[in-house]
């Protein structure tokens, strides 16, 4: 009787305590076993789904593995001209670049969903400049100086992207809106004037609404070409990845930002003006999705769509947050999805499954990332065991 | 009839789809968590119901050629709903462990949630026969009007459904005690648990009820109002104007009745109004037009923190997670 009254009033047998520091070996560990558990939940997933795979199943999970090898790495290529890792490096590289546009906006906690939309508004900006200025110049049988075009589509990018993103904070700072609803219809609102502006340029014998424009890449004469273009990408992103860093963690905005998203009302009281560090965060982000909408329309496209931004703006998110806003931890866990997305890619075309699948998979595997940082930033602590069976053991 | 009216008709139609969601999301938003998945769980919840009418559609033909009668209109009915339930309940249920148990950023998850959703809609929905899932017991869905050729046709029996469900949401959370618990919620979780309410439970139950409601808005364009075998490839889009919708209802479910024939409106604008004799407008409006919708919730959002009244603030700890030892 005692006793039972005793278990009752016992402490539950495990509580959760927040973690006061983790070494960030211990933190990534944690994350890649995540992703080792994700993938192989995945494999069961795709096992129920994928036919082909039930009636050789041997043969078949080990194909399935080995597809995440071949998304990224053609067999038998040199380096150089190795397209499946380029086309990994420039994925990787674009998708890091929105990443880091949304990081100094979410480290404020400002949760800009809207980098879809910006970066769009990008490529909308570049692209105007050069469909409104290439034809004029021919008419007046000019030709637009190569270079010159090309800054007036940057400037053009950063203006249309900085704008987009300027909407909503100063409805956010001036009045408190709210920026993840405000900033997720902006996308839609720049979708649809995407659409609009391919419906007004539509050439009179062109019912597609794409377009092409084949004069305005850039052009580097002494390598061969799909690896020259990527490569002047990947530097620049890695470039910025280092100006953001240093941005963040040794200037005075930096510090401010970081005091932003602790708490606002510290910043207030230490005489930061919230209203301003909002603006101006924002204004950066802009600027960042500007040149990221920039290398879309000049280095690789050349051409604009609604879905040209291809769900990076939302993946970019996932990667901003997955790195703990560290710009050098963004470039981990971008290639990591990149991978994910280009080895499902592959799985999809050898498998003869829908080509949705690689958002299954992508999606499975994200899950189990984004339950490990619980085990990240909390400890579970179990019930320690009762004194009197402590005692007993002493004696 | 009247080329007006049945524009009308054919506007509340559509706005059924955005009526299951927003009050699902209305739901989930007021236990706090903005659930930015709802466009991956109505997707689903298509697929879903789809995959119960699939199976039994077979059993219903085996049967038939066995010489018994096949299996009678209300049982696809209600087991198309219970499957679309079921799945969206699944998929609201790795949200809630994600999102209350192991405190997931709530946006990140969503996000996820959503891609894996739809991609796993298409996954399933490329296996289904649409002879056997959509032509047969499409006209069951469209009961009683089933017979009908102009917008009328669409008001079947989910659509009753979905009026029934948003006024009895509003009840619930205005006029009930669990209600007013699932409000105290949203505002402030730390509150409430020192009251003694089960913050956990609420935010469980909350969501997976808010996912099943809003998986029912994909069955119910898939089945009724599209009809169609390409459906399934336009609801993610859907489910994000239904996020809207929650914003230019207010957080009250009853307002969506009101706002999706609105959205509704606005949405079909560009392609209904060539249709109307004695207007003729420039192609670029259609598509300024069909900005419209998302123009509006904009206003709406701006205008309700500009006027900053109390009862019209999104709940105060939305999206924000919970945890008891946090001060």
């Amino acid at each position: 009787m005692n006793d039972q009254k005793a278990t009752s009033l016992r402490e539950p047998l495990f509580h959760l305590t927040k973690r006061a520091s983790i070494s960030s070996a211990v933190a990534w560990l944690i994350r890649l076993a995540a992703v080792i558990i994700g993938l192989a939940v995945s494999g069961l997933i795709a096992f129920l789904l994928i036919e082909k795979l039930r009636l050789n199943p041997k043969e078949g999970i080990a194909k399935f593995y080995r597809c995440f090898y071949e998304g990224i790495w053609t067999e038998g290529k040199p380096f150089w001209e190795n397209r499946s890792i380029w086309k990994f490096l420039k994925d990787t590289a674009m998708l890091l670049c929105i990443a880091l546009a949304v990081t100094p906006a979410f480290k404020m906690k400002f949760w800009n969903t809207g980098a879809e939309g910006q970066t769009l508004m990008g490529i909308l900006g570049a692209i105007t400049v050069a469909v409104w200025l290439v034809p004029q110049a021919r008419n007046a049988s000019m030709s637009v100086p190569y270079w010159t075009l090309q800054l007036l589509m940057f400037g053009a990018a950063v203006l249309a992207s900085t704008v987009w993103a300027l909407i909503p904070a100063i409805f956010k700072a001036v009045w408190n809106t709210n920026e993840t609803l405000f900033t997720l219809m902006m996308n839609y609102v720049a979708m649809n004037l995407v659409n609009m502006m391919l419906f007004i340029w539509r050439p009179k014998d062109f019912t597609l609404p794409s377009m092409n424009f084949d004069k305005l890449s850039f052009q580097f004469e002494n390598l061969k070409s799909f690896v020259n273009n990527y490569l002047v990408i990947v530097l620049a992103v890695l470039a910025l990845t280092f100006i953001l860093f240093i941005y963040l963690k040794y200037t005075k905005h930096g510090y401010e930002i970081s005091v932003v998203g602790e708490s606002v009302r510290t910043a207030q009281y230490s005489g930061i003006s919230v209203k301003k560090v909002i603006i101006r965060t924002m204004i950066v982000s802009g600027i960042l999705c500007g040149v990221a909408g920039f290398l879309f329309a000049s280095g690789l496209n050349k051409t604009i769509k609604p879905d040209d931004v291809g769900g990076n703006g939302f993946t970019a998110i996932l990667v901003s947050w997955l790195a703990k806003f560290n710009p050098f931890g963004m470039i981990v866990t971008s290639a990591l999805i990149t991978v994910l997305n280009l080895g499902s890619a592959e799985i999809s075309s050898d498998f003869d499954v829908s080509s949705a699948f690689p958002n299954v998979l992508v999606g499975i595997i994200l899950f189990f990332v984004i339950g490990c940082e619980f085990f990240i930033n909390y400890k579970i602590v179990f019930r320690k065991r009762s004194n009197r069976v402590k005692g007993a053991s002493i004696k | 009839m009247n080329i007006w009216l049945s524009y009308l008709i054919d506007s509340v139609a559509f706005g059924v789809t955005f009526i299951y969601g927003s009050t699902g999301e209305i739901l989930t938003e007021k236990a706090g968590h903005l659930n930015l998945g709802i466009p991956g769980i109505m997707c689903m919840g298509g697929a879903g119901g789809c995959l119960v009418l699939n199976t039994i559609g077979k059993i219903s033909m085996a049967m038939v050629e066995k010489g018994m009668s096949p299996l009678p209109g209300f049982v696809f009915v209600i087991a198309g709903i219970l499957g679309a339930i079921l799945m969206s309940m699944l998929m609201g249920l790795i949200y809630s462990f994600l999102t209350v148990t192991l405190r997931a950023n709530q946006n990140v998850t969503g996000l996820v949630l959503t891609t894996f959703g739809t991609g796993l809609m298409k996954v399933i929905m490329s296996k289904l026969d649409h002879t056997i899932y959509l032509e047969g017991p499409k006209e069951f869905y469209r009961w009683p009007f089933h017979m009908r050729n102009d917008p009328l046709l669409y008001l079947g029996v989910l659509f009753y459904l979905s009026i029934f469900i948003a006024l009895a949401a509003s009840y619930v959370l205005y006029k009930t005690k669990v209600g007013l618990h699932l409000r105290a919620i949203g505002e402030s979780p730390s509150t409430a648990d020192a009251v003694g309410i089960n913050v956990t439970k609420y935010k469980y139950l909350a969501t997976i009820i808010g996912s099943a409601i809003a998986g029912l808005g994909g069955f119910y364009y898939i089945m009724d109002y599209s009809g169609s075998r390409e459906a399934y490839l336009s609801i993610e889009a859907y489910g994000w104007m239904a996020i809207a919708l929650v914003i230019f209802a207010l957080w009250r479910p009853h307002f969506t009745i009101i706002g999706s024939i609105v959205f509704g409106f606005l949405f079909s604008f560009g392609s209904q109004i060539v249709n109307i004799e004695g207007i003729s407008i420039n192609l670029v409006m259609t598509y300024l037009l069909k900005m419209l919708p998302y123009i509006c919730t904009i206003i709406v959002l701006i205008f309700t923190s500009i006027r900053n009244k109390r009862e019209n603030q999104p709940p105060q700890s939305l999206g924000l997670p919970y945890f008891r030892e946090d001060r």
